[in-house]
């Protein structure tokens, strides 16, 4: 690409912008070039790691648009080097040579492909972010000074003067002025690096204390800073950073409490129903749980297969699918066989228990031993960033919601229909309610198959962060057992209390003993707290409570 | 034509043995009998199923070439079930009653430990194909997986570097049993030697199974703002892995940030998610299905042929190979030459022919079987995520390693022998 123009032009120019760039290399020096030299690109494509990030820090300093092609060809893995010589760029069948801009017939054998590493990629997207410092969109101009905060080379800090001159964005500008003094933080003057210190110390940004800390460490015995006064600035700016940061944390502890929490209300609030309300000491609700997962997954995989364009929405359309799949089930259950054992609450245990094992292994043979893949869409993947060290995932978010609008629907249900009526006249006084004409069994078939149904949206929702395999539900029994009981039997407003306290609680423990001690201490807990209110947290009082 | 219903008798057989008709297939007089031990159920269903298939590839290719000592191998497959107590009555039974010459099986060190005093007590041969922790050299079990020193420590030492990210800070991160705590015990000791600090350290653990890992991510996080450059180590097995990524990419933590370098994830455990936001995570293992050589590449195209054959869920539209199961190749290929050179399937007279075999592994080099130690020579690659859930090579050792079963950074091995006890 270069070389007819600049051949047309004289020998000295080329060599200026040889000198300029060995310039640019060594001090940094604020200069427009007009094009990447082919030493350059050479070191970019043939050098070693180091030879390369020096390389890219040069560009991103240069800011030169015309260097774009090349970066973006070493991004995405169609830069080729021939011999340590000859820089190739492919782009399909086409192959050009980066320096002369000739076009081959074909990729030599011996082209090799350029590695590029973390490192390398890190100073890659410094340079890309650095030619988009200048775009007039605001919102380009933003991720690129956001890439170039974590870890600046002091390279970029001519262009980012530049680029706070002609900034009017107060926010960027903001930003602009921390990347910079990030940048600073190693510069020989002392002066200079105190106001770098001083500008991040303001950061809520924990990538500003970890270039401060870093100011802090040893070299062998020595410190990196040799100055006391600086590295005491850094320890405050590191202190001062931390205190803004930890409401983030507390905050993020108590997010993810919910979110367990609100896996663990979703689990649970088929159980409050037929275990809570109707007493049926139903070992197959994991199961349940599990088939509404693996509706979700057949649903996503017909979605997939005839109407590709709503695959995004998948969700959306498993949600009725698994709860009716469930219910369905559940309705099966109740009719052929829960119907015979009321009132008899071993033979019930035992029964589900045979139904949970024939579902698993029903699901085994039609679908495997293996877990399936249910994908999450797009939208419900990533996050939103609330604080700088809180970022709230999508689809958590999404299943807090969901929890809260199940219980939200279940409580009208329960309170607004006539057939919650019934069920809570059947489950307060059995005898009185069918002496009044309401049908018990027809009730209890009815509500059960909500029960079971509510358990297939649990299943779905869980098919989003979990695996879907067909020992899904096996994780879930004690937990749902463990909400429903601590809760208070009979009661869907200790359920709800329950779930959320234990999710809380789970993950604060979690916080602070790890995972495996802190669902141990949640067990102990429990048992305790049983052995002192067997009852649950609240328990209904009154004449009516079934002996 | 003759090839494919040939096939479908091999499968035929398998779907017997596993129904518990092995007993009333074929007479064993003129097979040799080859024991298949994977979970095929269960949390480390995700990466055992497919060395199942692997080892009955391996046997396919064996018989088409009309077997060995003039007799065909006959696969006995058996599920344990991700349940440790399982594995050990599951190679009981096939050791006992199936009469196999040799079982290739387990990936988790918990299951080894579980089967090896069933493979002493009845001196039958295990070939046990996955990376572990070492601290272990039984006579009846050979070991074509990676030592500490073949995996974990160079991995450390990458990060270490100046292209690693020149990381001072570390998270050991695992699930909660034998091989991640053992690891970690030895990697903690090296890392002491490096003149990290306990303060610098940072180790947890969750259970098999686990599925949320929003609190460890935010403490990873936590934990990488406190100070210097911050790099994760994961010795996080089976299907956890899945939800594990997938918090990752949503929390948003980058590879340029907090590397990741992970032991017992590649390709497979990587297809259930989703990798863009997962570029540039590591892991070091001794193959990679990227890396370019005519060897593995006819490895890759057996593998999608067998694959396709026969209808393997996954495998079939999108094949993948990995390192454990070019390490399940490697050994059935291994003791097959053994067998040869010793004219027998006897369990002795097989671990004499073993030592100092070699074969050419896809991942590039010759392998060799140690003279000594029943362990393999390799290489070390450690590879970066790609978008598309394989892993561009960045780093690897001039050639194979020789494995140190016993790690020097653990001081109880001190002067302990390299080879295993005679009985």
């Amino acid at each position: 690409m270069t070389s007819s123009r600049t051949s047309s032009r004289s020998r000295l120019a080329s060599q200026i912008i040889h000198s300029a760039l060995f310039l640019l290399i060594l001090c940094a020096a604020p200069l427009a070039l007009a094009k990447p030299s082919p030493a350059l690109i050479l070191k970019l494509a043939a050098g070693d790691n180091d030879a390369k990030v020096e390389a890219l820090n040069a560009i991103a300093g240069s800011a030169d648009p015309e260097a774009l092609p090349l970066l973006q060809a070493l991004g995405n893995d169609a830069l080729k080097v021939v011999d340590g010589k000859q820089v190739l760029i492919v782009d399909g069948d086409k192959v050009t040579d980066a320096v002369t801009g000739a076009t081959l017939p074909a990729l030599p054998e011996n082209a090799e492909d350029v590695v590029t590493n973390n490192r390398v990629t890190l100073a890659l997207q410094d340079a890309f972010a650095a030619l988009d410092l200048t775009s007039p969109d605001r919102k380009t101009r933003f991720e690129a000074v956001k890439k170039l905060q974590d870890a600046p080379d002091e390279a970029i800090v001519p262009l980012l003067d530049k680029a706070q001159k002609i900034e009017k964005d107060p926010q960027i500008l903001d930003m602009l002025r921390m990347t910079q003094a990030a940048a600073q933080l190693h510069n020989k003057d002392k002066a200079v690096r105190m106001a770098a210190i001083e500008t991040l110390g303001t950061s809520d940004d924990a990538a500003m204390k970890q270039l401060l800390a870093g100011l802090l460490d040893k070299d062998g015995d020595k410190f990196k800073e040799p100055d006391e006064s600086v590295r005491l600035a850094a320890q405050n700016g590191i202190n001062a950073i931390s205190s803004r940061l930890r409401r983030g944390e507390w905050l993020g502890s108590i997010f993810t409490g919910i979110s367990l929490g609100s896996i663990l209300l979703l689990a649970a609030l088929g159980l409050a129903i037929t275990y809570g309300l109707m007493g049926v000491i139903n070992m197959a609700h994991g199961e349940l749980i599990m088939i509404g997962a693996y509706a979700t997954y057949v649903t996503q995989n017909v979605i997939h297969a005839h109407f590709p364009g709503l695959i995004e929405f998948y969700p959306l359309f498993a949600l009725p699918v698994a709860f009716l799949t469930s219910g369905l089930i559940g309705v099966l259950m109740e009719r052929l066989v829960i119907k015979h054992l009321y009132g008899r609450p071993l033979e019930t245990l035992l029964a589900t228990w045979g139904i949970s094992l024939i579902l698993i292994q029903t699901v085994r043979t039609f679908f495997g031993a293996q877990n399936v893949l249910v994908e999450n869409p797009q939208w419900l993947s990533g996050g939103i960033q609330v604080m700088s060290n809180l970022i709230l995932p999508w689809n958590r978010l999404a299943i807090i919601l969901f929890a809260a609008l199940v219980v939200i629907g279940m409580t009208l249900i329960l309170t607004k229909t006539r057939l919650g009526l019934f069920v809570r006249a059947v489950t307060q006084n059995r005898q009185m309610a069918s002496c009044v004409g309401v049908a018990t069994p027809r009730i209890d078939t009815v509500a059960f198959g909500l029960g079971a149904g509510i358990a297939g949206l649990a299943g779905c929702a869980l098919s989003q962060v979990t695996n879907v395999g067909p020992d899904l539900g096996q994780g879930y029994i004690v937990d749902s057992f463990m909400v429903v009981v601590l809760g208070g039997v009979g009661q869907l407003s200790g359920t709800i209390y329950a779930a959320l306290g234990l999710g809380i609680l789970n993950k604060f423990l979690e916080g602070w003993a790890g995972a495996v001690l802190a669902k141990i201490a949640v067990l102990v807990f429990i048992i305790v707290f049983i052995q002192k209110r067997p009852q649950g947290l609240f328990a209904i009082k009154g004449r009516f409570v079934d002996a | 034509m003759q090839r494919r219903s040939f096939i479908k008798a091999t499968a035929m057989t398998i779907a017997l043995a596993t129904a518990g008709f092995a007993t009333m297939t074929a007479s064993a007089a003129d097979t040799i009998k080859v024991g298949v031990l994977h979970s095929l159920s269960g949390t480390m269903a995700i990466s055992e199923t497919v060395l199942k298939d692997t080892v009955l590839m391996a046997i396919d290719e064996i018989n088409a070439k009309g077997g060995l000592l003039g007799k065909k191998l006959e696969p006995v497959v058996v599920d344990p079930a991700s349940n440790w107590p399982l594995f050990a009555e599951k190679a009981r039974q096939l050791i006992s009653n199936d009469k196999v010459a040799v079982t290739f099986g387990c990936w988790t060190s918990v299951s080894r430990k579980s089967v090896l005093p069933v493979f002493e007590e009845l001196n039958s041969l295990l070939f046990y194909p996955v990376q572990y922790e070492g601290e272990e050299l039984s006579k009846n079990v050979f070991y074509t997986g990676a030592a500490p020193n073949q995996q974990a420590i160079p991995a450390v030492e990458y990060l270490m570097s100046k292209d690693g990210g020149s990381a001072k800070r570390f998270v050991l991160l695992g699930t909660d049993y034998v091989y991640p705590r053992t690891t970690n015990k030895i990697l903690r000791s090296f890392l002491h030697s490096k003149g990290v600090t306990d303060d610098d350290i940072m180790e947890e653990y969750t259970p098999f199974g686990h599925s949320d890992y929003q609190t460890i991510i935010a403490k990873i996080k936590k934990f990488s703002s406190e100070g210097k450059k911050t790099a994760v180590v994961s010795t996080i097995n089976g299907d956890s892995n899945v939800p594990y990524y997938k918090e990752l990419g949503n929390q948003g933590l980058k590879a340029t940030d907090v590397p990741v370098v992970a032991f017992s994830v590649g390709e497979e455990e990587l297809r259930g998610v989703d990798a863009k936001p997962l570029v540039g995570h590591l892991a070091a293992w001794n193959y990679f299905m990227s890396i370019k050589n005519p060897t593995n590449d006819a490895f890759i195209k057996k593998w999608s042929a067998y694959a396709k054959a026969h209808n393997i869920p996954g495998h079939k539209d999108k094949p993948l190979t990995n390192d454990p199961m070019e390490a399940t190749y490697i050994g059935v290929n291994m003791w097959a030459q053994a067998v040869t050179k010793a004219k027998s399937t006897d369990t002795d007279k097989v671990i004499a022919a073993m030592a100092g075999q070699t074969f050419k592994a896809p991942g590039g080099f010759t392998s060799t079987m140690d003279a000594k130690n029943h362990h393999l020579h390799k290489p070390v690659f450690i590879g970066e995520i790609k978008a598309d859930g394989q892993f561009k090579v960045v780093w690897k050792t001039p050639g194979p390693i020789k494995a140190q079963p016993w790690s020097p950074y653990i001081p109880e091995d001190k002067g302990k022998k390299d080879e295993p006890e005679k009985k």
